[in-house]
Order: C-alpha cells, then structure tokens, then sequence
C-alpha cells in the first residue's frame, strides 16, 4: 500500500495537469461571458465532490452509531474534514464567478444562502471534533453529521424548489451543455475526486497515527520511571 | 479586473485552499513523528532502568 501512494500521486497529479489545460485551453470559449465561464470547471466539480464527501461522512457516522466502529469513526471525520476544504473552494470561487456575470459578489439567494448553512454546519461539525474532550464527543458528531446530511439535498434541489438566480444544474436540471464542455467538466470532476480520495487516504493514515500515539501517550502516564505499573 | 482576471483569481484560491490544507497535514505528521520519537527513547529509557533493576 506504501509502494501504490507515491504512484497514484504521479498518476492523480499529471490527470489534475492535464484537466487544467483542457479548462483553460482545450474546451470552447461560452459565448455569452467568455473566459470566465471556465470557473465553472473548477467551481462545479468542488460542489459535487464536496457533496460525496458528506454523503460518505453520513454512511460512516451511521455505521459508527450502529456499530461504534472506530474506522467508521475516523472514515468520517476524514470525509468531513476534506469536504469543508472542498466547499470552502465552491464558497469561493462562486463569488469570483459571480461578481463579474451578476455583477455582485454576493446575494442571499437559496443556493448561496444554503450552501454557507452547509459548509457552517460541517465546520461546527470539525469544532466539535477539535475541541470537545468528552468521550462521548464521537457519538455527538456522529448525530449532528446525520441531521448535517439532510442539508445536502435541499442544497442541491434549492434551485429547483425555489426562484433563485443560480442557473440550472447540469446533470438532470433540464439545461443544455455542449458535449465538450461536459467532457471537460467530467474530466475535472475526476481529477478532483482522485485528488480528493488522496488526501483522504493520507488524512486517515495521519488519523490512526494520531490515535494510536494518545494510546502510547495514555499507557506512557500509568507507568513510573522504574517502568512498573501503577 | 479582466474576465481573464477573475479566471485566474479563482483557479489561484482553489489551489491555494487546497495546498494550505496540505501543509496542515504535512505539518501535523512532522508534529507526530516528533512525538513518535520522544515516546521511543522514553520507552528505551524506561527499559534501561529496568533491566538495570
């Protein structure tokens, strides 16, 4: 398992390269806003991967709840911890995209409105986790992370749901897209979400690490410098 | 600010969110393996004495 990191890191990074070159240069120039319409690659496939990142910190939060898996406990707070970095990237980049087509930063429009409720939510989610020492702080975050799921689809169906400035989603919204456009947003989502099951992978071998060090630690304080248990 | 501006200004933030929280993770092993070595020779120390008792 080692040996397979560094490859897929070389493998994830020249697929990351190569879906920046087809955003900026491969796919067609929208007619309407230009080349500021290209935001929408990096900007859309954050969003979807920030939504599967949440889903999987729901399946993993439910299995602990069953379960009290510690994995599964790990598994989620990996999934939540990534997914904030991700949505904080969609939180962004939306602005930036915004401001010159609406010509606004901002507006409290559903989508956005919702959106922020989310990425809150998930930050409460990682507060918690950080600076909660009670042993049932696990069983806690598992609970919130479950109500914080329900978040994802009213996120995802606001714009359907309610009037909002926000276009049409891609997939399944009734909108048109060119064929290259879509492959190159596809593409980007690949690359993204090979990038994302990455730094999942090394936050949660950083994780079990972690843990398994505050065991040694725990051990370490039972026993006195002659080495005998207390 | 140029479309091609707010273009640039978006792919740059994503990737600095993105290498930020990297460093977080590089900086956090480099903590750990710190720890990880302190627990070592406290345990070869905790042994010696030991073994000397």
């Amino acid at each position: 398992m080692k040996k397979l990191f560094p490859i897929l890191g070389v493998l994830t990074a020249i697929l990351l390269s190569y879906a920046l070159y087809m955003a900026l240069i491969g796919a067609p120039t929208e007619k309407t806003m230009g080349n500021v319409q290209r935001i929408f690659y990096y900007h859309v496939p954050s969003a979807w991967t920030a939504f599967i990142l949440f889903f999987i910190n729901f399946g993993a939060s439910i299995v602990y709840l069953i379960k009290r898996k510690p994995a599964a406990d790990i598994v989620a707070l990996v999934s939540a911890e990534v997914g904030v970095v991700f949505c904080t990237v969609v939180l962004v980049t939306g602005p930036i995209w915004a401001r010159p087509v609406w010509g606004i930063w901002w507006t409290w429009d559903m989508r956005l409105t919702s959106t922020l409720v989310l990425w809150l939510i998930y930050v409460s989610y990682l507060f918690l986790r950080r600076f909660s020492s009670s042993g049932e702080t696990p069983m806690l975050a598992a609970a919130l992370a479950v109500l914080g799921a329900l978040c994802v689809p009213f996120v995802y169906f606001s714009i359907w749901i309610f009037r909002t400035q926000h276009p049409q989603p891609v997939m399944g919204g009734g909108g048109s897209i060119d064929p290259r456009m879509l492959h190159v947003l596809l593409l980007n989502w690949l690359a993204f979400s090979c990038f994302a099951y990455l730094v999942c992978w090394s936050r949660y071998r950083l994780e079990r690490l972690q843990r398994d060090v505050d065991q040694a630690h725990a051990m370490e304080s039972l026993m006195d410098p002659r080495g005998s248990v207390r | 600010m140029s479309g091609n501006g707010y273009l640039f200004a978006a792919y740059a933030v994503t990737w600095i969110i993105h290498i930020t929280y990297l460093g977080t993770i590089v900086r956090r092993y480099k903590r750990l393996q710190g720890e990880i070595e302190a627990l070592k020779e406290n345990r070869s120390q905790v042994l010696g004495v030991r073994s000397q008792g």
